[in-house]
């Protein structure tokens, strides 16, 4: 070979290209394998939080021919617990609702969705009635206007009415200890 | 449909949950997928499109269309009323936005939050089309220097 051209090879811009590209495909994986540990991973992000809670008037499940709604409630912030007889991930959450209902720091509302009453009320009977009041949708009249894709869900609405929280899947004492807690803490220092 | 009806396959499902011991495991009564009665063709082809084009929240890999959670078949019932209501498509998938967020959308709208979604792709393709481009023409200027001194021959 006679011939004074560069030797042959990819370019370096090439190669810290591609080195880029392979680093940050590196990194989505690293980053997928570290959410993969996540119960929530597949949560999707709550339209309403900041929003003021939808507007609902629903029969009380103890005494069907009292209503009551986000009218009566606010003035003070509220837990909003989305649950049914059916659903056994609520059973599973009900000793650690229960917990933090019986600190008494904000009324615990149940929603009680989608359930015959007689079926609730048993479930109530059997594992406790933590709740300050229990309101029912039988029909899922409102449970679209407060994003609900299934039971349990919570949500941390404030005095002023207004979505400040909300959990998605059962409540475990880490989620009330480190998400539900600091978040009602921030709730009543703004009142 | 009544709740009570809803119980029995609800308990299949929450056992196939247990037993695939999923972390979050929601547990959602099933409903039936029978579709609501449509007053003409016109309206059901348009409720077919619609729900086509929305994501049942529950599960998530599955349009509006074609799921059979409860909630699914509550928001096709909302969406049969909203259309019932005289609303347009965009002002059905805007009620769904709000509560919901952009997720309900197959095709989520072009914003600061999606643009990366939208033209993502278009980028990459671009860049590579750019460094494709760049070799070429650094070899294209290099290749005519080496015919002159290099005659016929080859060199493998």
């Amino acid at each position: 070979m006679n011939t004074p051209h560069k030797p042959q090879g990819l370019p370096v811009v090439a190669v810290v290209i591609g080195a880029l590209f392979f680093l940050g495909l590196l990194g989505l994986m690293l980053h997928g394998v570290m959410r993969s540990g996540d119960a929530d991973r597949d949560v999707l992000p709550s339209a309403l939080i900041g929003k003021p809670a939808p507007e609902f008037v629903l029969p009380v499940l103890h005494d069907p021919s009292v209503q009551m709604g986000s009218a009566e409630l606010r003035g003070a912030p509220y837990v909003l617990n989305v649950w049914g007889s059916w659903c056994v991930a609520c059973r599973e959450e009900h000793p650690v609702l229960t917990r933090f209902a019986e600190t008494r720091r904000v009324r615990v509302v149940g929603y009680n969705w989608k359930d015959e009453p007689e079926d609730a009320l048993r479930w109530l009977e059997q594992f406790g009635n933590p709740f300050f009041v229990v309101l029912a949708d039988y029909e899922g009249r409102y449970v679209l206007d407060w994003g609900v894709a299934g039971a349990p869900e919570t949500f941390l609405v404030d005095g002023a009415g207004v979505v400040r929280w909300k959990h998605t899947g059962p409540l475990t004492e880490q989620v009330v200890a480190e998400r539900l807690l600091p978040a009602l803490e921030q709730v009543e220092r703004g009142r | 449909m009544s709740a009570m009806a809803a119980r029995a396959p609800c308990l299949l499902l929450a056992a196939a949950l247990a037993l695939a011991q999923a972390p979050a495991a929601l547990a959602q009564a099933a409903g039936d997928q029978a579709p609501p009665g449509f007053r003409d063709a016109a309206e059901e082809t348009r409720f077919h499109a619609l729900t086509s084009e929305l994501r049942c929240v529950m599960c998530q890999n599955q349009s509006l269309a074609d799921s059979n959670a409860q909630i699914a078949q509550d928001m096709r019932r909302e969406v049969l009323a909203l259309m019932r209501q005289g609303r347009s498509d965009a002002q059905i998938k805007q009620h769904l936005v709000e509560r919901y967020g952009e997720f309900v959308l197959y095709r989520p709208r072009v914003d600061r939050h999606t643009w990366l979604l939208w033209f993502g792709p278009g980028l990459v393709l671009l860049g590579g089309a750019a460094v494709v481009w760049s070799i070429v023409r650094r070899r294209a200027q290099a290749a005519p220097a080496r015919e002159d001194d290099d005659p016929p021959e080859q060199e493998w």
